[in-house]
């Protein structure tokens, strides 16, 4: 791509070459200072033919340069295109939240309950008598105990991996955590079925002879299929998401926060509580929501775990009884999407997951942000 | 090959910020020219206006004239693409492309520019690396990637890259502050030879360097904190380094500041 | 432990009493804890595998189909079901992938700092955080109730996009921001385009953490389930058309299994699909997370 003078041959006067000419002292060489000897003052060269203030095409003066046309297109294609996917992704999510609302409402109008408050589902023929009370105590009931199990666990094993264990020790660790997060649902919800329940049903049997008068604990369904499994469950499939947040921010606690608790000579779970825990807690509860986000979403699992309480069944506040979730209700019924208006009374409930989802996520963000630990 | 530079009345702007304040210089050919100066005095950045590089950062633009051999380098139609064409840059730390080797790295300018061929591409490898006194360092191992040159070798990689294309101008900014002496040595010499094809423009916060390598120099300062970086002075490198016209300039050289 | 009577003299003595108890206590509890926390996998993949492996052995597993094969009959394979899930999970991937790396390139390379960034972020987060379920829902609104296409598994491949993406711009964000700005720099000096800049220079730079994204997002929607209940049949024969309203694929292949009674054939083929499809997802992760390190080490 060499550019070429193309008025080489018109040249006025040779360039100097300060090298050889003898009027100039020679260059010194090495050992001493390299000193150049320096080119005469330059006084204005008299063009020939001053080139014209402004030239639009091929620029070039009398002995100039050629500067290339550059070709814009590649340039705009390439920018176009970025910006016609960022556009795409916007879109993208506008319209999940539109259409879900679109085709939820109709439904919502014709709902003869109210939908809020109402434990009722009835959705076929004519008749709409839907609510999500019954959906939103189930939901957030597994979500809180998974959150009540996983986060103390993953704090623990944060703290382990980055305050106690070696360097070379808590990586194969943290490997097998985070490997905890690639398992698919599905493998989740057979195996907790089928291995995980009927190992916790001697626990869940002790627990209700013993507590069995409060509520929360009486007994209900087959433990096998209640929420009590689905949340140690949904706890296992947190904790890899909420380990590796908290592992984050507890390895930035400030070098000189620690050593200044260990110079008071504070032994390592004194420095843990003063150093450690204070300087992640934002970071902690952040990533505790965005957990709890992934719980509260966590469909296949739970449908495979839950046992379906009959239509009209009583409210149990048990932890031992059976139930569905929003994600759950929804995938439950996935094959009878028939008509519009049944549909659209899942959707309402889908939207409605949505919504506390964005929400916990958004919360998650602001809790970061204003913590100042960076994750 | 080499062309002379006309700066005329050059004001650099980063958006609203007045960064440098009217400069006015001429490059000769086949020279070189040092910018020196206190950190922040604005050298580098008069540096990347001679290849419209401060064009990268947004909002930043100019006022004044720069031309290369009479053609205007920010004329109305002109392309700063075009113009780093002709222009060519080595930065301060060594910036190989790491997913390419030596060969590729070399030939990477001709190559992001359209020449395929490969015996034209060969050539232009060998040339450039020679003229970057490498060759005989790499001519055995030219697929190897050019990140696992040593500092001193890296740089000089660069160097090749940014002659391969066969600039009029190079322009060097602070090409030795990452190095070691014995590279930057290497690297010195290599500009004495460069000097012969190209006009050469480096910056340099090392004035002894400075009055090795250059022909002429340019101090650069600022008025105040705040204000603009300004040309204090400019002439043969001789000169402005035992009897400067400035006050200023002779406090400098003589360490009083910076 | 030294005891000591003199005051006189330094007492080197691990702090007494109640603090010596609440450190031991901390530290028993954050052993126990990550102890507890290793279990699950161990145990999950021990399960599967103990209770599939046997099928999985055999050729015929990989190359037949279900078709003809009742709970109470043996034999068949998977056949149908890993090609229907690395179909799907191939479709999306050619959507998202490209979706997410210029999405990337518009964060990083075109529009750094600005408000557009932001809000595009914003919007990525949120779709970052909407479950598999409610992307089906959108998908099974968006083209069956309104546009009346039927069930079939490209609405899935569409479903699995909503799903990837987030998670390939946001490694490639990541890897892109990791690339000096000198190196683009450099390019710019040469008077090469923007364009050609990113697409010659950016991205080879960034591969390898780009392909690890890729990957892990593949993994991670070949094992969802939600989509393939909501937007296709499941079938137990082979069928590659994408367009059909049926198609098999292991998580639904578990799926339909699961209620069968342990002592039927149908019961072990449905661990022997969990041992499959986790082998497939486990692989993927494994082979992401070399890429990751090889490339660290290329850089030392």
């Amino acid at each position: 791509m060499a550019v070429t003078d193309t008025d080489a041959t018109e040249r006025v006067e040779p360039e100097p070459v300060a090298t050889e000419d003898p009027t100039l002292s020679p260059v010194v060489d090495h050992g001493g200072m390299h000193m150049h000897t320096p080119v005469p003052e330059v006084m204005h060269h008299n063009h020939r033919a001053p080139a014209p203030a402004t030239i639009d095409h091929a620029e070039r003066g009398p002995r100039g340069v050629k500067l290339a046309k550059i070709s814009k297109t590649g340039d705009r294609v390439f920018r176009t295109m970025a910006i016609t996917s960022g556009l795409v992704i916007v879109l993208l999510v506008l319209f999940v939240g539109i259409f879900l609302l679109a085709l939820a409402l109709p439904s919502l109008q014709a709902d003869q309950d109210n939908f809020l408050t109402s434990r009722n589902w009835t959705v076929v023929g004519n008749e709409l008598r839907f609510g999500i009370v019954g959906l939103l105590w189930t939901t957030v009931l597994t979500s809180l105990l998974a959150m009540a199990i996983a986060v103390p666990v993953s704090v623990g094993v944060a703290l382990c991996l980055t305050q106690y264990l070696h360097k070379r020790a808590s990586g194969p660790v943290s490997f097998v955590v985070d490997l905890l997060a690639a398992v698919p649902s599905i493998i989740f919800g057979l195996w907790g079925l089928i291995v995980l329940g009927p190992f916790l049903a001697p626990a869940a049997e002790w627990l209700i002879s013993k507590l069995g008068w409060i509520p929360l604990f009486s007994r209900n369904v087959d433990p096998k299929g209640s929420v009590f499994v689905a949340s140690v469950v949904l706890a296992i499939m947190m904790l890899p998401i909420v380990t590796a947040i908290s592992r984050d921010v507890f390895a930035q606690t400030p070098r000189d926060q620690i050593e200044a608790a260990l110079a008071l000579g504070a032994t390592r779970w004194e420095v843990i509580r003063t150093a450690v825990l204070p300087y992640g807690r934002s970071g902690v509860i952040s990533a505790s929501m965005l957990g709890l986000g992934r719980a509260l979403g966590e469909t296949i699992a739970v449908m495979i775990i839950l046992t379906t309480p009959p239509a009209g069944s009583p409210f149990t506040p048990s932890i031992f009884a059976g139930g569905e979730t929003f994600a759950s209700k929804i995938a439950n019924n996935a094959s009878e999407f028939d008509s519009p208006s049944k549909t659209g009374a899942f959707i309402a409930a889908g939207l409605v997951l949505f919504l506390v989802t964005f929400a916990v996520n958004a919360m998650a963000r602001v809790i970061a942000d204003r913590g100042g630990a960076k994750s | 090959m080499a062309k002379r530079i006309d700066v005329k009345s050059l004001d650099i702007y980063y958006g609203g910020f007045h960064a440098v304040e009217d400069v006015s210089m001429t490059v000769e050919p086949r020279t070189v020219t040092a910018f020196i100066g206190p950190s922040g005095c604005g050298k580098s950045t008069l540096l990347r206006t001679l290849n419209r590089m401060h064009e990268v950062i947004p909002g930043a633009h100019v006022k004044g004239s720069v031309q290369l051999d009479g053609t205007e380098l920010y004329g109305q139609s002109v392309d700063p693409v075009a113009v780093r064409r002709v222009v060519g840059m080595v930065f301060q730390r060594p910036n190989p492309f790491p997913s390419m080797s030596i060969f590729d790295n070399a030939a990477s300018g001709l190559r992001l520019n359209g020449v395929k061929n490969k015996g034209v591409l060969a050539d232009a490898v060998e040339r450039s690396l020679t003229a970057a006194n490498l060759w005989n360092e790499v001519k055995d191992r030219l697929g190897k990637a050019g990140m696992g040159l040593s500092g001193g070798q890296q740089q000089r990689l660069c160097i090749a890259r940014a002659i391969a294309v066969e600039p009029q101008v190079l322009l060097m900014d602070e090409p030795c502050s990452a190095l070691d002496p014995i590279s930057t040595l290497a690297i010195e010499d290599l500009i004495g030879e460069l000097k012969e094809k190209y006009t050469v423009v480096i910056v340099t916060h090392n004035m002894q360097q400075a009055a090795r390598v250059s022909d002429q120099t340019a101090f650069f300062n600022l008025a105040a904190q705040g204000k603009p970086g300004r040309l204090i002075e400019i002439g043969p490198t001789e000169k402005i380094f035992s009897n400067p016209d400035e006050k200023a300039t002779e406090d400098y050289i003589t360490g009083r500041f910076g | 432990m030294s005891a000591t009577t003199n005051d006189a003299q330094l007492t080197l003595r691990r702090p007494g009493g109640v603090r010596t108890v609440k450190n031991a206590l901390a530290t028993v509890y954050v052993t126990v804890v990550t102890v507890l926390a290793i279990v699950p996998l161990a145990w999950v993949l021990y399960t599967v595998i103990t209770k599939g492996i046997r099928l999985i052995l055999s050729s015929d597993w990989w190359l037949q189909s279900q078709r003809g094969i009742t709970p109470r009959r043996e034999g068949g394979g998977a056949y149908h079901a890993i090609v229907g899930t690395v179909e799907m999970a191939l479709i999306c991937a050619a959507i998202a992938v490209p979706l997410g790396i210029l999405g990337a390139i518009l964060l990083i390379e075109y529009a750094k700092g600005t408000k557009v960034a932001r809000g595009v972020s914003f919007m990525v987060d949120v779709l970052s955080g909407i479950p598999s379920i409610v992307a089906a829902l959108f998908i099974y609104a968006l083209f069956i109730t309104i546009f009346g296409f039927g069930r079939s598994a490209i609405a899935v491949s569409c479903a699995l996009v909503l799903l990837m993406l987030p998670v390939v711009l946001r490694s490639t964000e990541e890897m892109l921001k990791l690339v000096p700005q000198e190196l683009r720099e450099a390019s710019y000096a040469l008077g090469v385009p923007k364009w050609k800049t990113i697409v010659r220079v950016v991205i080879p730079t960034a591969f390898s953490g780009i392909t690890t994204g890729v990957m892990l997002g593949v993994a991670r929607v070949m094992g969802e389930t939600a989509p393939l209940l909501i937007l296709v049949s499941y079938a137990v024969g082979i069928n590659f058309s994408p367009t059909s309203d049926t198609m098999g694929a292991l998580p639904t292949m578990i799926n339909s299994g699961r209620d069968q009674a342990p002592q039927l054939p149908g019961y072990e083929r449905v661990w022997a699909a969990a041992l499959t499809l986790i082998i497939i997802v486990m692989l993927l992760n494994l082979l992401a997370r070399l890429i990751a390190r090889a490339s660290k080490l290329k850089e030392k």
